[in-house]
């Protein structure tokens, strides 16, 4: 920390650090906040070369953003809260979009949520609302009077500009419009009904006879706006979104968010429960990934792997919906602990489940992972060098496939994960195939963690006391936890009732339609297929 | 003739003989023979050959993914040729959450379905707008933008209901009319009258929506 207070002196003596949530928080003004976050990015004793997100914040007086950032190599973490300057009509921030490539992406959707413009960032549009929706959704001023702005009726207006801010020499703001395709370019619209979009994402491609030359990712065709939702509800209320988010990883989201919740709180919650949560984390991990190498098979010509995955899924999702009460909204997590205690016969049925598994996965390998025709279409598609991985913030599986040691479960041990005794499956070639066997291997290490625990699940409460309606104390607090496909953050602010002020989710499935453009780049575009399907984002989680 | 739910008792809605009974005694009741058999041969055809279309935005489109896998089958009732090109398809399954954004592409996938076309909400969101219905961006049902044949009720339906759910529309498909008199198809128009689209014109064979004007200003 010695480095960072220097840092601070030499470029920005104003600024002041706190600690908040086990965490230096620096506060500095907008002026020094670009030449700050070069120096955090690349001095050797900091090295924050991992945003993890950009929380916007709209405290009514003020506001702007909470930069979280992460080194890889020396595994800290801090956050940054920046100011806006100008009014509310118009605030501004100088973009980091330069320094990690992830930030052009956060800066659009904090624009779109609250009206803050990034200096700078070549790309300042709206992310997930059409160019004609008026008024910014997160600010706490915002009126959603379904008369400002209906259901339309036509198709949307849309653009072929965005516009880029700047300042000039006298500190005025300018904008300047700026095509996003050059204007000879041959542009086919790819989505949003397209079934190899994974759900409906957009994809605007500018193609040069077979080749990809750029694409322009249009989101927000599920945006469902769950962030305002959480700002109007108790905490326990917000945690059903969750399974409705990336309804995979459902029971992970789950997890942590009530851990932020119980962090905050000061709940301790019972080892039994940890253990249940745990174990039905890795279930929902092994039911993922299965469904993941069916859909993506699918997606290549391969049908028939779909079935062969299935199988295993149905019989996972059994085991859950024994316990849970259903298939997939299974709302099993609460603060303190979990809803209801496990089904007689669930040891047993995870006994049934990893005896049948070591067969199945033989036989995917088999299947497809020797398979001529899977291999040409994989290997050496859509390479992602791990510098790449760590700048557009792309984890998880997707991460590992490319050499980046980022499992949350190691790196940053959470619950009973440090108890555990588990490989983290890191491959270097960093193609679609690399990320196709990540995830065939991590359903063993899943098996591996379901083998130690379930004979070994200790006696004792499920759940903690816990006051009915949770009442948290003001403060901030941050969680990343390892969903299926990648880190999953939570920013939580709180003033100090019974609703958050502001709730973020980090989800890991935007940064990695972000790099989508940058992978298919001069590939071919049969190939956006396999490179799409092999970043596995669910539309709805990047959304939200 | 057209049966409609809200004509149905509330038990009928178990007992899967009533519908085909209703059908017995509707054409019991004076149909011609010729075009009466005619009808008969041709929805028992169209009834057990319903198409879908793959059309999923969010959660519930993963139950139909199992719908389609071995465990659920639903190639035993002839759903299974799913298609991606509405031009193709017999129904929609509207198996999402549908928003703003999405909904005039959403219209324009049903504008673009052939006749006769069927639509199935399914789950809570394409009934009502479900648990995001507070939510500035979400629309508060799919009947707001194009008839709905049958609403199908769950967060998200369990695979076994939505057999049931398109069970169901192919007994609405049995009872129509094929040959003139399709009541049905009289709504439908009532319906994308009611429901305009700006640039697209629904008594017209073909559709066609104005150009886009590329947009300068976007502030
Ligand atoms: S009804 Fe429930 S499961 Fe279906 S899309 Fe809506 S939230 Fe998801």
């Amino acid at each position: 920390m010695a480095t960072l207070n220097e840092i601070i002196a030499k470029i920005c003596p104003a600024a002041t650090v706190a600690e908040v949530d086990g965490a230096p928080m620096i506060s500095v003004d907008d002026a020094h906040w670009h030449e700050l976050a070069k120096a955090l990015r690349h001095d050797a004793n900091l090295e924050m070369d991992y945003l993890v997100t950009i929380a916007g914040f709209d405290h009514v007086e003020s506001m702007g953003c909470v930069y979280y950032m992460m080194s890889t190599r020396h595994n800290t973490n801090l956050g940054v809260t920046v100011l806006a300057t100008g009014d509310r009509e118009r605030p501004v921030l100088h973009s980091v979009s330069d320094i990690w490539a992830v930030a052009g992406l956060y800066e659009r959707e904090v624009y779109d949520f609250f009206g803050i413009i990034f200096l700078n960032n070549p790309d300042m549009r709206r992310l997930f609302l059409s160019i004609d929706w008026k008024g910014y959704p997160l600010r706490k001023d915002y009126d959603a009077s379904p008369n400002i702005n209906p259901v339309p009726r036509d198709n949307e207006r849309q653009s072929d500009f965005t516009t880029k801010w700047t300042k000039d020499a006298e500190g005025n703001l300018v904008s300047e419009q700026v095509e996003v395709f050059a204007p000879d370019d041959f542009v086919v619209n790819i989505g949003p009904q397209h079934p190899a979009t994974h759900g409906v994402l957009r994809f605007r491609t500018a193609v040069d006879g077979e080749t990809i030359k750029k694409i322009d990712v249009y989101m927000g065709y599920i945006h469902r706006g769950i962030e305002k939702l959480n700002e109007q509800q108790t905490y326990a209320q917000s945690l059903p979104f969750l399974d409705r988010m990336d309804y995979f990883s459902a029971l992970n989201y789950h997890h942590g968010v009530c851990m932020v919740y119980e962090r905050a709180a000061g709940i301790e919650v019972p080892r039994r429960a940890q253990v249940i949560r745990v174990m039905m984390d890795e279930l929902s991990r092994i039911a993922s990934h299965c469904l993941f190498m069916g859909t993506f098979c699918m997606d290549l010509g391969a049908t028939s792997m779909l079935f062969y995955t299935l199988r295993v899924r149905e019989q996972i999702l059994d085991i859950l919906e024994r316990t849970c009460g259903a298939r997939m909204s299974f709302n099993y997590d609460c603060i303190g602990g979990v809803m209801q205690d496990l089904d007689a016969n669930f040891q047993n049925d995870v006994k049934a489940l990893l005896k049948v598994l070591p067969a199945n996965i033989k036989e995917y390998k088999k299947v497809f992972v020797g398979n001529v025709i899977a291999r040409n279409r994989m290997e050496g598609v859509g390479v992602l060098s791990r510098e790449d991985a760590i700048s557009y913030g792309v984890t998880g599986p997707s991460g590992r496939a490319s050499g980046w040691a980022c499992d949350v479960r190691k790196w940053r041990p959470y619950s009973i994960y440090s108890d555990l005794d588990f490989d983290e499956v890191v491959l270097t070639e960093g193609d679609s195939m690399a990320r196709f066997k990540v995830r065939l291997a991590e359903i063993e290490q899943s098996a591996r963690i379901l083998e130690q625990l379930v004979d070994n699940i200790p006696e004792g409460d499920i759940q903690a006391k816990v006051p009915k309606v949770l009442k948290l104390p003001a403060g901030q607090w941050f969680q990343i936890v390892e969903g299926c496909r990648g880190v999953f953050g939570i920013h939580l602010e709180s003033d100090g009732g019974t609703k958050p002020a502001r709730l973020k989710y980090a989800t890991p499935s935007m940064p990695a339609a972000g790099v989508v453009d940058h992978l298919t780049r001069g590939e071919k575009i049969a190939d956006l297929i396999t490179i799409g399907g092999s970043l596995d984002y669910i539309v709805p989680d990047m959304d939200r | 003739m057209e049966v409609t739910a809200q004509g149905m008792p509330y038990e009928a809605f178990k007992d899967n003989e009533y519908i085909e009974s209703l059908v017995k005694e509707l054409q019991e009741n004076g149909t011609n023979v010729v075009v009466g058999s005619l009808d008969k041969l041709i929805n028992w055809g169209r009834s057990n050959s319903l198409w879908p279309l793959t059309f999923a935005t969010s959660c519930c489109g993963i139950e139909f993914v199992s719908l389609g896998a071995a465990r659920y089958d639903m190639a035993r009732f002839g759903w299974e040729v799913a298609r991606s090109s509405p031009r193709q398809a017999d129904f929609i399954m509207v198996a999402g959450t549908i928003v703003h954004r999405m909904a005039p592409v959403l219209r324009r996938l049903y504008d673009q379905m052939a006749e006769p076309k069927y639509v199935i909400a399914t789950g809570a969101c394409a009934i009502s707008g479900g648990p995001f219905r507070d939510s500035y961006h979400v629309v508060k049902g799919v009947d707001q933008i194009i008839p709905v044949d049958v609403f199908l009720p769950g967060c998200p339906p369990r695979p076994e209901a939505m057999i049931y759910s398109i069970m169901q529309l192919s007994r609405k498909v049995k009872v129509e009319r094929f040959f003139g008199g399709v009541n049905r198809q009289q709504k439908q128009q009532e319906f994308l009258r009611e429901h305009p689209v700006e640039g697209v014109n629904d008594s017209a064979e073909f559709n066609t929506s104005a150009p886009e004007a590329p947009v300068t200003d976007k502030q």
